[in-house]
């Protein structure tokens, strides 16, 4: 009975950490089918901004909440303006320019904070079931992938901003003739992705190890996760990411972390087969 | 008549070449002999995805799958064969039937060619992990032990044909290496002239109108995609013969991305300019490898970034379009625009 | 060769996109060798009905025999070797490749070699396309790259021939040769052309079927199309009931 309330924890933080990490991939990808081989670097930034602001004594929730989706998100800003927006509509270009431009931030990050930093402890402490511990981050990290998802939808729904967004990702030149501004769209949308993912990587700081690099574990998992949800942004990510971390997790309880992770990549790629629209191609179809 | 000129030109520069692989050992020293082997097995990865993304328009991330599957092949055949000749055999066959599987999954299941490139990724990175988890003495193929993370150790190098006792040396290895370069590149050419390889470039073209005129477009790419594999499997003997050692770095994101870089760089469409560049990128990493300044992620990445947004399509075809500009303009043409290299016909 | 299978029949045929209807219940037969044109403003399906016929699209129900062999749902390099052809409206050509290898990839299926290469002479020559072999089809002018993609469907030396569009953008001299072209073509082959241009339509005047929110509204002579007062009102957009 304890086991099974871990490994549902278990699940439960795989889903949440995979939703966190894809949502702002999810916008990007969905809203302006860029596809970002730089995600994984975002993710870092986040980490990295948080580590960074906690070691000069900012408090850390603070620093996960507010300071990595802000700097990750002006980071964003800046490379869209700098970059992304030369390369719409070259899709190959744009993959090779941001696997560039994930190199390059690896190569400065090293070149400034080196190979390791230190990290941030987990706040929150732990909770015991049976024999077992378990951290009460889990539940808080849940929680904010629901209120992530929740935010989302409340902006593309509910706000003028949100409407013109999805105006302009369904039929931009219409949104055009309609006196929208689609160059300042793609611009927002691209940082507020970024942000989301800046958070992600701050809230995923304290447990993560945190090296110039881990962005590579991430970016194939959170592409597999957006290509397996399909195009609704919100409905796709969160079933994709229920899927896959029930899918990790449990592989993982039952031969070891390596293969988990191997049988998630096997499993997205069955997926893919299966329904080449993702999940949300067959179902929850024309939601957001 | 400037055919049949370009084509005997063709031939010297072949035969040329021919002469400067098996001179070579008398020219250069042993350090830069090893040097140029590695950067001629290297080419010949290069070549594989230059001719499967150049030509046949699959946009493959992961051919360090199929790059790594040959080393790690050659590597256990030739422990347990104890002889390197099948060992070679065996690292263009098992990548090719991976790459028969795989890409009967792909092509066969209509999956798009966007989704296409992180396949494939996620491909590769399967295979990193799975190899890097195999560390132990329960890991091994026959006598072959894989060694995980710590990769395999010793493998043994070539031989000379069905003669384990007669190890080739550097010369020679490198000889055989330039060698398969220069064969691999001729088969390549030769390929694309024939119907099959104008078949494969004009699915490329237009994969709707291949399949109108009645050519199935799964099929062709399919067996492309084997033919990339199986030389990128040739490419992973060469390599591990050249450092005696294989590891679970040869499936990583970072060998994966140079072979991005190289063609990128070199120029897509092209089978010399994949080779110039990942001479290039790869003489370009050896000479940051050995300062301190800048880190090679950091070049690397600002190479990447500054070919995409600045010579799109890369280095060889802008020269090579620069010069013919100059040419023409020597010749009074006055001034006729650079041509684009449209053509998608074998240069 | 039995004159009780027509060449190409559809029973039923429809298509839906969602909400819309492209194609309703279109019953449609083809005799061999048999001239059809294919008219109706646009989005009445004409060119839907095309993309089913070559396998470009699956229907969402009814069929579509090809002397006799269901077809719909096949692939379109099936169809295509079973000696269906198609010129598609948005031209479908090797941009890159010359004007000769474009015919080339096509004459190559029916026969390699020195017939495939004496194939592709003879459709240059008949198109009068031999001044141009080696240029880069994507350089030439629009009325030329018709006449390729044109060429390319021929050299594949198949029974039928769907034209969509043959003659749009081109200039006066180009459409009456076009005009002269279809009407060669047709003696030993069967066309079905998709057209606006009623002038042009004059000239290869035969059996005219008319498209109208994906039913088929009337089919009859040419004359007796052009006479009925309903064709008329549907290129003006008023309401007809097919």
């Amino acid at each position: 009975m304890d086991k099974v309330a871990i490994l549902t924890l278990n699940v439960v933080d795989g889903a949440a950490s995979l939703c966190l990490l894809c949502l702002g991939l999810a916008i990007i990808f969905g809203m302006m089918r860029i596809i970002n081989l730089a995600h994984g670097e975002f993710v870092m930034l986040g980490a990295y901004s948080t580590v960074v602001a906690v070691h000069h004594g900012v408090n850390i929730w603070i620093a996960m909440i507010v300071v990595a989706p802000l700097f990750v998100g002006l980071v964003g800003l800046l490379v869209e303006r700098t970059l992304i927006r030369f390369l719409y509509g070259r899709l190959v270009d744009s993959m090779l320019a941001t696997w560039g431009l994930s190199l390059f931030i690896v190569g400065l990050i090293t070149t400034i904070f080196g190979n390791t930093i230190d990290g941030v402890p987990t706040p929150l402490g732990g909770f015991v079931i049976g024999d077992y511990r378990a951290s009460w981050y889990t539940i808080f990290l849940a929680g904010m992938a629901l209120l992530m998802l929740g935010l989302v939808y409340l902006l593309l729904s509910y706000t003028r901003f949100g409407l013109v967004a999805r105006a302009v990702m369904q039929n931009p030149g219409m949104a055009a003739t309609l006196g929208v501004d689609t160059s300042r769209i793609y611009m927002t949308t691209f940082a507020l992705g970024a942000a989301v993912t800046g958070l992600a990587g701050g809230l995923l700081a304290p447990v993560s190890g945190i090296t110039p690099v881990m962005g590579s574990a991430y970016v194939a998992k959170a592409f597999i996760t957006v290509v397996g949800g399909g195009a609704a942004i919100l409905a796709g990510t969160a079933s994709a990411s229920v899927l896959f971390g029930l899918v990790n997790q449990m592989a993982a309880y039952l031969t070891t972390p390596v293969y988990g992770e191997v049988i998630l990549f096997v499993a997205a790629i069955v997926l893919i087969r299966l329904l080449p629209q993702g999940i949300s191609g067959r179902f929850f179809k024309g939601t957001l | 008549m400037a055919g049949k000129l370009a084509l005997g030109a063709q031939a010297v520069a072949v035969v040329a070449a021919g002469v400067a692989v098996a001179m070579a050992p008398n020219v250069l020293e042993t350090f830069d002999l090893m040097q140029i082997t590695l950067f001629a097995a290297m080419s010949v990865l290069s070549l594989s995805l230059a001719f499967i993304w150049g030509y046949g328009g699959i946009l493959c991330f992961g051919q360090t799958a199929f790059f790594g599957l040959g080393g790690y092949a050659y590597a256990v055949a030739a422990i347990d064969y104890g002889d390197s000749t099948p060992a070679i055999g065996m690292a263009i066959l098992v990548p090719a039937l991976f790459a028969l599987v795989l890409g009967y999954f792909i092509f066969y299941g209509r999956i798009s060619d966007v989704y296409l490139g992180v396949i494939t990724l996620t491909v590769t990175l399967i295979l990193f992990n799975v190899v890097n988890s195999t560390s132990g003495e329960e890991y091994h193929i026959g006598q072959a032990r894989l060694g995980g993370f710590n990769g395999m150790p010793s493998v043994p190098t070539f031989n000379m044909p069905f003669d384990p006792s007669n190890i080739l040396s550097p010369e020679a290895a490198w000889q055989v290496t330039g060698f398969a370069l220069l064969g691999v590149y001729l088969l390549l050419r030769i390929l694309l002239v024939s119907p099959w390889g104008r078949v494969v470039v004009a699915v490329r073209e237009n994969e709707t109108r291949a399949a109108l005129l009645g050519y199935d477009p799964r099929f062709v790419k399919l067996w492309t995609f084997v033919l990339g594999g199986a030389i990128a499997g040739l490419a992973g003997a060469l390599y591990v013969n050249w450092g005696a050692f294989v590891g679970p770095t040869i499936f990583s994101l970072a060998t994966a991305s140079q072979i991005i870089i190289w063609i990128t760089v070199g120029g897509l469409g092209t089978l010399l300019g994949p080779i110039v560049g990942c001479v290039l990128i790869q003489y370009l990493v050896t000479k940051i490898g050995s300062q301190q300044a800048f880190n090679s992620n950091l070049v690397l990445g600002a190479v990447l970034l500054g070919v995409v947004l600045l010579l799109p399509k890369g280095v060889v075809p802008s020269l090579s379009g620069l010069v013919q500009f100059g040419f023409n303009r020597l010749r009074g043409d006055g001034g006729v625009a650079a041509p684009t290299g449209q053509a998608a016909e074998a240069k | 060769m039995s004159a009780l299978v027509p060449l190409l029949e559809t029973k039923a045929l429809t298509m839906r996109f969602g909400g819309v209807v492209a194609n309703d219940c279109v019953d449609f037969k083809l005799g061999e060798m048999e001239l059809r044109c294919l008219i109706g403003p646009n989005g009445a399906g004409k060119s839907t009905f095309f993309k089913m016929l070559t396998g470009q699209l699956t229907p969402t129900s009814g069929s579509i025999a090809f002397r006799g062999k269901p077809i719909a749902g096949a692939m379109s390099h099936e169809i295509a070797r079973l000696g269906v052809g198609i010129k598609t409206q948005v031209p479908n050509v090797f941009n890159g490749l010359s004007v000769r290898e474009n015919l080339w990839l096509s004459a190559r299926r029916k026969g390699t070699g020195r017939e495939g290469a004496k194939r592709v002479d003879e459709v240059l020559q008949r198109l009068r396309l031999t001044g141009i072999v080696g240029a880069i089809v994507g350089t030439l002018a629009h009325g030329q790259r018709q006449w390729v993609e044109i060429g390319t469907v021929l050299a594949g030396d198949p029974d039928l021939i769907l034209l969509d569009e043959p003659a749009a953008g081109m200039t006066d001299e180009e459409t009456v040769r076009t005009a002269e072209i279809i009407r060669d073509i047709n003696q030993s082959r069967a066309l079905v052309v998709v057209e606006h241009d009623m002038a042009f339509i004059r000239m290869i005047a035969s059996r005219v079927t008319v498209f109208h929110q994906g039913r088929i509204l009337m089919e009859d002579t040419f004359e007796r199309v052009v006479a009925d007062s309903r064709v008329r009102d549907i290129y003006l957009g008023k309401k007809v009931a097919a």
